[in-house]
């Protein structure tokens, strides 16, 4: 019988010595090159650190890997980051060089510092989930192939967070990133009225609409979905098994931009939509990859130096946005759900 | 590959990126699960489709959360993956590791599951991906046996994470390890019971960088602050300046308060009008560090788009002492304040900032005790629908 509430293990056992003795000492630290950084205690003390890109998903066999390096030139410690990075801790500057040679021995990318592209934040997918509109590690992939250059450079105007979600579920980070991907369904579910009845609770499922299109349907023991008030936002489905959403013909993927989390200079500001549909196209989503460039590039040419992509397009304006960008403006970049209004432009301030 | 069984998938071990595919591949020779993985996945690719079974309820005797089941709809094609479960392991604070921990966790993994992994989920977790529920048991077993214990799932408390914080980096105002692995397990209760209206999920970043996007991610964010003068080390600042950092483009005209001058030799700052935005700091950190009075402020509300679109967290406290002397007291008298409200008034499925809203910030912030004050908004409101208390009218 298994010990209970006995929590994670204690984070100091997980300390490389040099951390535990300069533990909130820290005085300054700089990026020595891309995915290189030096942390400088009030003691002299440095700390190394080696930042390496990860598929996230990762068998024991890759973990293992991670150890063999990690006691060989870590003394046995390593961290993971909020981003799915790998960081290698080392004291010994002398075997910085050795171990980013073994990484690239090995194909595991050195990167992801400073005003780059590091990893991108992405959920489940066709691995793992039962609601998702498309997959996630497959267009991480494809996306961070394309990508790459980004990684092991440092040449963006400020830092570039990309993220994924499958569904509009949104785990993760996707509502609040520089460009995101999302997954998307776009015909109303299908109802099972023979098998709801003893699937699902109704009150629930009526009361997990964001948009009320759902009713009972006391006849059937059932209920009705009211299509032209339905969104497709599949948490209907999320409640009741009996209510199908997934549709291969019509789930697709929409991209976002202008999302941050960080308060410098700018209060944190959500994703807003971009592109509202691309194609759902495996194994290499080349529509997906190819908008997702453009955005970088269309960024990386216009924005100021240290400007995120929200705050360059803040700063020009969502028209400009549109023009620089060449993406179309459809009816489906307007608002229209609840307080839609206060994002509509009520001033004569706008550009031609 | 001609005779290849999963020829789209292939085409994603190509490239510089490092491949999941290949990664499922090195366990598909051991394991009959990542074979039928892999199988049940290329059918997903060829059909566009996903082929996990809605919901599936397990998990371990003890505990109501940790484990999301999972069924594979086609079972009969993948056997090997008719029960593919999920263990959510709580990570230590930070994410840190020695190898050790590391070696264990595959060792154990490599005996009850499919040996593949999530490092990490989006919370936080180690998440083991894809188990029977027959190994389910014995698998937290030998993990609790070697100090490891579930994180949450379901409508309990999530897995707390945290920022790296006073481990590595000079920012942090405040241990954002040992607050995250003192309330994961002062609260252990709530995390592995479910027993409230939804989820809730509490991250802590040691300054307002915010690397664990606490603002977003979280209903309940710490996010380090301080209350004085950010520290200036003059000598500092004017070495920037003389390797070439433009000064008044990169830092003065980008400071959001105007707080900033730059007279050729000193950098002034305005004190009062600094809004700690981290800004400055960020571009000199060398030069530049924050206040010695340093603390943190709440924010509340956090979530994804379910159901009333994605909110950000919003200021419940501006400035609180984060005292590991009283065990933190202060934060869990609040968090007690505000989960015993919520419980009582949440709906189902209703997250804690979908509850305020509903039911107004008067009423949370009398159940809260907390004072209102301007710092809680961006602006006044601008509709005249104002609700009166019955004891201020006549």
């Amino acid at each position: 019988m298994a010990k209970t509430d006995i929590g994670p293990p204690h984070y100091e056992q997980m300390l490389p010595p040099i951390i535990k003795e300069n533990y909130g000492k820290w005085k300054y630290h700089e990026i020595l090159k891309p995915g290189v950084l030096v942390h400088v205690s009030e003691t002299g003390d440095k700390l190394y650190t080696v930042r390496v890109g990860s598929p996230r998903l990762v068998s024991i066999y890759f973990i293992r890997d991670l150890c063999d390096l990690a006691d060989k030139y870590c003394d046995g410690y390593l961290r993971f980051t909020s981003r799915h990075n790998v960081e290698f801790l080392l004291s010994k500057e002398e075997n910085v060089e050795p171990l980013i040679a073994e990484l690239k021995e090995k194909g595991l990318p050195v990167g992801g510092t400073g005003n780059s592209i590091s990893n991108m934040v992405h959920t489940q997918g066709w691995v793992h989930c039962h609601t998702p509109a498309t997959d996630a590690s497959g267009i991480v992939k494809s996306v961070m192939d394309e990508l790459f250059e980004y990684f092991e450079n440092m040449k963006l105007p400020a830092k570039l967070r990309i993220s994924l979600a499958c569904c509009l579920n949104m785990c993760g980070a996707v509502h609040c990133s520089d460009i995101a991907i999302l997954g998307i369904h776009r015909k109303a579910p299908v109802v099972n009225h023979e098998n709801l009845k003893s699937a699902c609770e109704i009150p629930t499922v009526i009361a997990s609409c964001p948009t009320a299109a759902i009713r009972p349907n006391p006849k059937l023991k059932s209920v009705e979905i009211k299509e032209e008030r339905c969104m497709y936002c599949g948490n209907c489905y999320t409640m009741c098994p009996s209510i199908h959403i997934i549709d291969p013909e019509n789930d697709a993927v929409s991209i976002w931009v202008g999302g941050k989390v960080s308060n410098a200079r700018t209060a944190p500001m959500f994703s807003r939509l971009a592109i509202p549909y691309l194609p759902n196209n495996p194994p290499r989503w080349p529509e997906v990859v190819d908008a997702v460039k453009h955005l970088v590039e269309v960024y990386a040419a216009n924005a100021k130096k240290g400007e995120r992509m929200g705050e360059w397009i803040e700063r020009i304006g969502w028209e400009k946005f549109f023009e620089i960008s060449g993406l179309e403006f459809t009816d489906k970049h307007i608002d229209d759900f609840t307080h839609a209004v206060t994002t509509f432009r009520s001033t004569t301030q706008f550009k031609w | 590959m001609a005779d290849s069984k999963t020829p789209l998938l292939d085409q994603l071990e190509t490239g510089p990126w490092p491949s999941f595919v290949k990664e499922i591949k090195k366990m598909a020779p051991e394991k009959p699960a990542a074979q039928d993985l892999l199988g049940q996945l290329e059918v997903s690719y060829e059909e566009k489709k996903g082929h996990w079974k809605h919901g599936g309820i397990v998990g371990v005797m003890g505990y109501g959360g940790g484990v999301i089941g999972r069924y594979s709809d086609i079972p009969e094609k993948f056997p090997n993956v008719a029960e593919f479960h999920t263990i959510r392991l709580n990570q230590p604070s930070g994410w840190f590791y020695n190898t050790k921990a590391l070696r264990t966790i595959c060792d154990l993994w490599e005996k009850h599951g499919s040996g593949l992994t999530n490092l990490h989920g989006s919370t936080g977790d180690i998440v083991l991906l894809g188990t029977t529920t027959e190994e389910l048991q014995p698998t937290f077993d030998e993990f609790s046996e070697q100090g490891f214990d579930l994180g949450g799932s379901g409508s309990d408390l999530r897995t707390p994470s945290c920022c790296c914080g006073m481990a590595r980096c000079e920012f942090s105002c405040f241990d954002t390890m040992d607050l995250c692995h003192n309330l994961t397990n002062a609260f252990q209760d709530e995390l592995h019971r479910p027993m409230w209206p939804y989820k809730f999920k509490i991250k802590i970043s040691g300054c307002p960088n915010d690397c664990v996007a606490a603002i977003a991610r979280s209903d309940f964010a710490i996010i380090g602050t301080w209350k004085d003068d950010l520290q200036i080390d003059q000598e500092g600042v004017r070495e920037y300046v003389k390797n070439g950092l433009d000064i008044e483009d990169l830092v003065i005209d980008r400071c959001p308060t105007g707080a900033l001058s730059w007279d050729g030799n000193e950098l002034k700052l305005e004190g009062k009008e600094c809004v700690r935005c981290m800004h400055c700091i960020n571009v000199m950190p060398k030069a530049l560090r924050p206040g010695k009075e340093k603390g943190a402020s709440i924010l509340i509300g956090g979530k994804a788009t379910i159901l009333q679109s994605a909110f950000l967290g919003w200021v419940l406290v501006p400035f609180m002492e984060i005292n590991k002397d009283n065990d933190y007291e202060e934060i869990k008298d609040l968090l007690d304040k505000i989960w015993e409200w919520w419980d009582e008034n949440g709906k189902v499925r209703e997250r804690v900032g979908e509850t305020i809203c509903r039911l107004g910030m008067r009423n949370f912030l009398r159940a809260v005790e907390l004072d209102p004050i301007p710092q809680m908004v961006f602006r006044p409101r601008a509709n005249p629908y104002v609700f009166w208390w019955p004891e201020e009218v006549k």
